[in-house]
């Protein structure tokens, strides 16, 4: 289409200055020397030595990231299993009752899955005395649970549309069903896995509404102590903490973006050499 | 297919004594435990909480601890919680607003995203990764500091409300001057910072139907005289309803039970129904109505919306497949 609309060019800047206006005026904000966040007063980077400085910020965000690694490898795994169990088995019992489990939480408003996680540890602690006390496992039992979907979703996708026929030659020839899955289809999907990963991992490392209803005293992950900072107003430590959060994550998908296209691409080159060495 | 028989002796020989669970596992037990795992763990995770939610939610209100009673002296089903929750005002504008703020955000979002997917698949294919990029970047970045984000601009002092304070006073008339525009704690923030927050839900499955559309039809309609707007109107828009249903759908859902966005830029005088079931548990300690009110947003807002959209979805496919 070489006509290309004015008004879509027109909306598109538009909308991408409204994406990022919000973010980079947080991040100048962040350097700004004046007490008043909002008000410029001069460049600084205080805020930033302060950050450093606090034992409450390093502390809160050394347990987001424990909680976000042990949650997001458990939810990759069980998120795995769902996927290929959705793609590849067709007829089991229950299945319907399953692909409903698998994509109620990815639509259920957080709130919900929150008060009703809560309500059953709660009722767990009476029943069996565990847990005795809400925090860290209670935590990342529930963000295992809300992140699997997500990684179910991106790789029963990506089963979908991979082609079904190198499967079927490797069963030809001879190997077992559960061979193909290790040596064939695993493989197919090592991207997707990777990608699930990294979105149950910063699912988790974001999340505040679940956590907020499944996690105990004592035990402050990094997005509810920012919470507990934010209600109160716009303050420039936070603004600092946000850029580094922001730069992280963001330089984070880049690379890991550029290495998966990179590996997509190797992986098209190799298929094209092994074919055209076939003809 | 057989195997050879070496290889079949050399399977018998090696593991003779662990054969039985090895030759479960490579013939069906490997696909039990995939599918068993995530489905147990689902149902006991998932499944099992909403379960008791639903009996809370008709259980009844004690002064113990737990505060509650189920069965007993107590009835079995009681609906006193159902009954207040329907004839309590606070509830029902707390679901009227909800709603209110939830479909002005998913028509925004809408409004905005479309002219952004639909573009989206017009510009070059280099551009486009990069500008998908730039879609999906917001979306792994926190989600709260995004929220954050618009408070810093939303402040009465900001450059920002400044900016717009200005160009009112240039357009009004000068009777009606202000000195900064209330922006803050207010429903038109909630639903800024909602269409703000959930716009890359819009753009994504908008942008995944229109990217499949076959621009074919679109040049025929060109050739037979329709204007660009008119092929827009007659083509790509039906077209792209089921991508429009599912954006809406990824929005107005989150965005009713939303709980970060009123509680940092909303009106405290007019809750949303998340801060009610949060408020309900933790400061009145009445988990009845905190449940039921939990049960009523999904009977009420979620399960209907997907009942239509899974309906509506069935039925364009239908349409789609007659000549």
């Amino acid at each position: 289409m070489k006509r290309k609309s004015r008004f879509l060019v027109t909306m598109l800047c538009f909308g991408f200055a409204f994406f990022y206006v919000p973010i980079l005026s947080m991040m100048v904000f962040s350097f700004n020397n004046a007490r008043l966040a909002t008000v410029w007063g001069g460049f600084s980077t205080k805020w930033y030595a302060k950050l450093f400085e606090n034992d409450q910020v390093i502390n809160a965000a050394i347990l987001s990231v424990k909680i976000a690694l042990l949650s997001a490898t458990f939810a990759t795994i069980l998120g795995t299993m769902a996927g290929l169990a959705l793609a590849r088995f067709k007829s089991f019992r229950g299945r319907t009752l399953f692909s409903g489990l698998v994509t109620a939480p990815l639509i259920m408003p957080e709130v919900i899955t929150g008060i009703s996680s809560l309500i059953f540890f709660i009722m767990l602690a009476e029943w069996v005395g565990w847990p005795a006390q809400r925090g860290f496992a209670t935590v990342t039992l529930a963000h295992i649970t809300f992140s699997m979907v997500f990684v179910t979703t991106i790789v029963h996708s990506r089963l979908s549309e991979a082609d079904v026929s190198v499967e079927e030659a490797a069963m030809d020839l001879g190997s077992r069903p559960w061979q193909v899955m290790k040596d064939v289809t695993l493989p197919i999907i090592s991207p997707a896995i990777l990608s699930g990963w990294l979105l149950a991992f910063t699912i988790s490392l974001d999340d505040v509404v679940i956590t907020s209803f499944t996690t105990g005293p004592g035990n402050t992950t990094l997005p509810l102590l920012i919470w507990s900072k934010v209600k109160l107003g716009v303050t420039p430590d936070v603004n600092a903490l946000a850029t580094i959060t922001v730069c992280v994550v963001g330089i984070g998908v880049i690379i890991a973006g550029i290495i998966m296209n990179a590996a997509e691409r190797r992986r098209e080159r190799d298929a094209q050499l092994a074919y055209q060495a076939n003809l | 297919m057989t195997e050879s028989p070496d290889i079949a002796a050399r399977h018998a020989s090696a593991r003779p004594s662990k054969g039985g669970f090895l030759r479960w596992f490579n013939r069906r037990g490997w696909a039990d435990i995939t599918i068993a795992t995530p489905y147990v763990w689902l149902l006991v995770f998932f499944l099992v909480p909403f379960i008791i939610v639903i009996a809370m939610s008709v259980a009844t209100r004690t002064p113990t601890s737990p505060p509650f009673g189920f069965g007993g002296d107590h009835p079995l089903i009681n609906t006193a919680t159902y009954e207040r929750l329907f004839s309590d005002s606070l509830y029902i504008r707390a679901f009227l607003t909800s709603i209110r703020n939830a479909a002005f955000a998913t028509v925004l979002c809408l409004l905005i995203g479309y002219p952004m997917a639909l573009g989206l698949t017009r510009v070059s294919k280099s551009w486009r990764n990069i500008l998908l990029m730039l879609v999906i970047l917001p979306f792994w970045t926190s989600f709260l500091l995004r929220v954050y984000a618009w408070m810093g601009l939303m402040g009465n002092n900001s450059w920002f409300n400044k900016l717009l304070t200005s160009a009112y006073n240039i357009m009004a008339p000068e009777e009606w001057a202000v000195r900064s525009i209330q922006m803050m704690n207010t429903n038109f923030a909630v639903v800024l910072v909602t269409v703000y927050s959930y716009l890359p839900f819009m753009i994504l499955p908008l942008y995944a139907n229109l990217e499949k559309l076959d621009l074919t039809l679109n040049e025929a309609a060109e050739d037979l005289g329709s204007r660009p707007f008119r092929v827009f109107l007659d083509v790509t828009l039906p077209l792209s309803v089921p991508g429009i249903i599912a954006g809406g759908l990824l929005v107005f859902i989150p965005a009713s039970g939303e709980l970060i966005i009123p509680g940092l830029v909303g009106n405290p005088s007019q809750p949303m129904i998340g801060r009610v079931i949060q408020d309900e548990f933790a400061s009145a300690r009445d988990w009845p109505m905190a449940s039921a009110v939990a049960v009523a947003l999904l009977l009420l807002l979620v399960v209907p919306m997907m009942l239509y959209s899974h309906f509506e979805a069935k039925a364009h496919e239908k349409r789609a497949m007659e000549p």
